[in-house]
């Protein structure tokens, strides 16, 4: 026999010792502190489980929180995900106080579960903490000239939106597209075959989310990619070589928000704070259109109302809307893929 | 037998219990909602879709894991054991490493001017990754073992190259490079991390199994979910026991 | 089997270069990219209180997983090298599912089990444990997929080695537990060590089934795998390359290990 101590000791001694070395925070800020305070002397602690978009706005707002006389001494743990991921997490127990979901059927399922109370979006804010509406993100300086819906299905442009049935955000676009060519929601069928031909001839691949459609955008060849209208914005304070365009015609996104029904009273006073003036703000600042009217009317020519603006209720609202167009088996939006499918699988 | 009695009771706990409920729950809407899961046109379409391009990749990589294992058992050349070392790499490298490694290299972006990327090529070239070491690493032991006194023997007879290759080299490889191949199969038929990027996730093209799960997951479908799992897992068990076959008809493979 | 020169040459040509196009050159990229704004840059984004965190848990949770697969992976490695039962065939395969089960249906099972909804669920929250959404699930998603690399290191050497030393020890008096640490032990060591190694790789690089269980708290349950795609989606490229660059040292380091460790197991097989 040579050596009697065995590799795989020393292994774990390595590990263990690294483990019992090592401590950390939340914060991905470079050479940040733990700004987002997830430890130090908080007595509450309050989750926040977010779609993924906001964090780069949420990143900043809490922070000032902590620096109001409500926030002070509340600590934050934070998580970021898809929004239906979030959602189902929040359901098979996943701890939240601050719900917040890029579409409503997420909300609506914390309801059912009992999570979040039925009234939840009878404030004044109904529900909501942003606005948005679905845009055109466009090579910078618009090489292809998109403007209109129509420009979308010219020979030889090419879009991108996410798969419908795994990102909220390529709900919205669908619906956007949808609507417009139903007129708002008047002419279904017109509007069916509008998508069918967008997604049939226009749209090539299907990322699972908004952000990775983005990333495939950016580092891609298409001409256009549906998104959200604060996305551009956010885009471009990365760097990012992109322009937006908003159609005349498009549907206004709600983002909802919640404190769930066993949050701590801090979980509302941080609602409060989100919906109040600095938290607005930053809301505007990052291209997310603020509910807060003064915030809204202070940057009001930066979100000009679109002239043919219509909503997911003028389309029936959100459970109508799932069954007859999401339902992954039956809804018409799956039996479009279906026949995208038959025409492109071989 | 109280070690077996522990063990299993373990596998049981980790594997065998999570699994169960996967089946359980495929089958709470009564055998027709089961069967109406798996049968659909788009489950149907990633299922075959996987089958096949994981046939392919074990294929290319039998033929190339058996091609690379003979290169660096036979073959004498500079930096063979710091090559050897990497044929493990795929092993060791995280999944979602590998797939926004390979969409850097072979995507849009590529500094190569190469773009697969959103075919069922790249979807073929990301198992071709994932799945290398293994057919190599079957064959290599069986390689190094095998009597070299017999191939002389064949070539003083009178027998070419092709011939012993024929009649001697390969029948020895054979059980090494099937269940190399079969292993690389199972691999395959699961992977999820380093395709979701590069294959665009385009239904009835792209679309790999265990993304169409990923994607009735996200739609709310969980037993449709759980159906089109149990048939993977079927899939996957059946590959696996065949190995097992394999190993029994192949004297010394061990893995 | 003697191959010309010009043939030998060919051959190596063709096989280094498929080993090129698929994995130096890939890794090669990985490295460019990340280091492309420079090496402080890097060390930035690696050493973000979340970044720390994230490899802190990932390796907290090898530490956990790893061990447990270990003890699993010898024992079950005696029963299935020296044991004769029924359903062996069955128990082998059924070893190697974790190998071959897509991580998204891993994550589904576990929440399945232990989800709120799930079959203990209930009873679990009302004790106040939480198994998905903190580390426990992750733990548990990990030892998962990782449960059949220490077992499959293991038999063979088993079965090479035989079991006389054993039985010999055994009749100078030497119980089963002194004749495992004796006789047994010593001798799979590298095995075991390398199946070890595989473990630990496999461990810290599991992304599918992880995501699923995580939550996804950053600072609490954010892996490094998760961290990486995270930044991805978060514009932060560089900062996604760079803990990627992270994972990818890892796996040289295991390479390298595993290369130190191998030729001894070899040994240890004759």
């Amino acid at each position: 026999m040579k050596s009697r101590t065995p590799i795989v000791l020393t292994l774990l001694a390595t590990l263990v010792a690294l483990v019992v070395a090592g401590c950390g925070g939340s914060s991905d800020e470079k050479g940040g502190g733990d700004s987002a305070g997830s430890s130090g002397d908080a007595k509450t602690e309050l989750s926040l489980v977010a779609y993924s978009t906001p964090q780069v706005v949420y990143d900043e707002i809490i922070p000032d929180f902590a620096k109001t006389a409500e926030g002070r001494g509340v600590g934050f743990k934070t998580s970021y995900g898809a929004s239906g991921d979030q959602s189902r997490a929040v359901e098979a127990g996943q701890k939240a106080d601050v719900v917040t979901f890029s579409t409503e059927p997420d909300m609506t399922r914390l309801v059912d579960a009992g999570l979040v109370n039925a009234d939840w979006n009878s404030g004044d804010n109904r529900g909501l903490v942003t606005t948005s509406v679905v845009s055109f993100i466009v090579r910078r300086g618009n090489p292809k000239g998109i403007r209109t819906w129509a420009d979308l299905l010219r020979d030889g442009v090419k879009v991108l939106t996410p798969n419908p049935f795994t990102s909220g955000a390529a709900k919205w676009n669908i619906l956007a597209a949808y609507g417009q060519a139903a007129r708002g929601g008047s002419d279904p069928q017109a509007g069916l075959d509008y998508v069918r031909e967008l997604i049939t001839r226009h749209v090539q691949v299907q990322d699972r989310s908004g952000r990775e459609a983005l990333q495939t955008f950016v580092s891609g060849d298409a001409d256009v990619l549906l998104s959200y209208e604060y996305e551009a914005t956010t885009a471009q304070k990365k760097g990012e070589d992109v322009d937006f365009v908003t159609p005349d015609d498009t549907i206004k996104i709600n983002i909802d928000i919640a404190t769930t029904r066993d949050a701590p009273a801090q979980a509302r006073s941080f609602l409060d704070y989100v919906l109040s003036e600095p938290a607005q703000e930053r809301f505007a600042d990052w291209g997310y259109r603020p509910v807060n009217q003064t915030v809204l009317d202070a940057n009001r020519d930066r979100f000009p109302i679109p002239s043919g603006l219509f909503t997911i209720e003028d389309l029936g609202g959100w459970s109508r809307v799932n069954d007859e167009m999401f339902d992954v088996e039956k809804g018409s939006i799956a039996k479009i893929e279906e026949e995208a499918g038959v025409s492109t699988a071989k | 037998m109280l070690g077996l009695g522990v063990a299993t009771l373990w596998l049981s706990i980790i594997v065998l219990l999570p699994l169960a409920a996967v089946v359980v729950r495929s089958t709470d809407g009564g055998f027709s909602t089961f069967w109406d899961a798996v049968s659909s046109r788009q489950a149907v379409s990633a299922l075959r879709f996987t089958l096949l391009v994981s046939l392919l990749t074990a294929a290319v990589n039998a033929a190339f894991g058996t091609l690379i294992a003979w290169v660096l058992v036979r073959d004498r050349f500079r930096g063979k054991r710091i090559v050897n070392a990497l044929i493990d790499l795929p092993f060791a490298l995280p999944t979602i490493v590998a797939g926004l490694t390979l969409l850097t290299l072979y995507g849009p972006r590529s500094p190569f001017g190469i773009d697969v990327a959103y075919t069922q090529f790249a979807v073929l070239l990301a198992l071709l990754f994932v799945t290398l070491p293994f057919v190599i690493r079957a064959v290599q032991p069986v390689l190094i073992e095998l009597d070299r006194e017999m191939e002389q023997a064949a070539l003083s007879l009178g027998a070419n190259n092709r011939t012993v290759f024929r009649r001697i080299v390969l029948p020895n490889l054979v059980p090494a490079i099937l269940s190399g191949a079969a292993l690389a199969f199972a691999r395959a038929v699961g992977e999820f991390g380093s395709i979701v990027l590069i294959s665009g996730n385009i239904p009835f093209r792209t679309q790999v199994s265990s993304v169409y799960i990923f994607k009735q997951i996200e739609s709310d479908a969980p037993i449709s979910a759980a159906a089109t799992s149990t048939v993977l897992l079927l899939v996957s068990l059946l590959v696996l026991v065949g190995i097992r076959g394999l190993g029994r008809w192949g004297a010394r493979h061990d893995r | 089997m003697t191959v010309s020169r010009p043939w030998r040459i060919a051959l190596r040509v063709i096989g280094l270069g498929y080993l090129a196009a698929l994995l130096l050159v890939p890794v090669a990229v990985i490295f460019y990219r990340t280091f492309e704004h420079g090496i402080g840059a890097v060390w930035d984004s690696i050493t973000t209180p979340a970044a720390i965190s994230a490899f802190t848990l990932t390796l907290e949770v090898t530490a956990i997983a790893v061990p447990l697969n270990t003890i699993f992976g010898i024992v079950m490695a005696m029963q299935l090298a020296r044991g004769r039962f029924r359903g062996k065939t069955l128990l082998n395969a059924l070893i190697d599912l974790p190998f071959a089960i897509s991580p998204v249906v891993i994550g589904l099972a576990l929440v399945l089990v232990y989800g709120l909804n799930g079959w203990f669920g209930r009873s679990l929250a009302d004790a106040g444990i939480q198994v998905i959404f903190s580390t426990p699930g992750i733990v548990l998603a990990t030892i998962f997929v990782s449960l059949p690399f220490v077992v499959r290191e293991v038999t063979p050497v088993l079965k090479e080695v035989g079991d006389e030393q054993e039985q010999a020890a055994a009749t100078l008096g030497a119980n089963a537990w002194q004749s495992f640490w004796r006789i047994t032990l010593p001798s799979i060591r590298w095995g075991v060590a390398y199946g070890v190694v595989l473990s630990v790789a496999r461990s810290i690089g599991e992304f599918g089934a992880v995501s699923v269980v995580s939550g996804k708290i950053s600072g609490e349950t954010e892996t490094l795998t998760l961290l990486v795609e995270k930044r991805f989606s978060n514009f932060d490229l560089a900062g996604a390359y760079a803990a990627s660059a992270l994972l990818a040292v890892i796996a040289l380091v295991t390479l390298l290990a595993m290369t130190m460790i191998k030729p001894r197991r070899e040994e240890e097989e004759h």
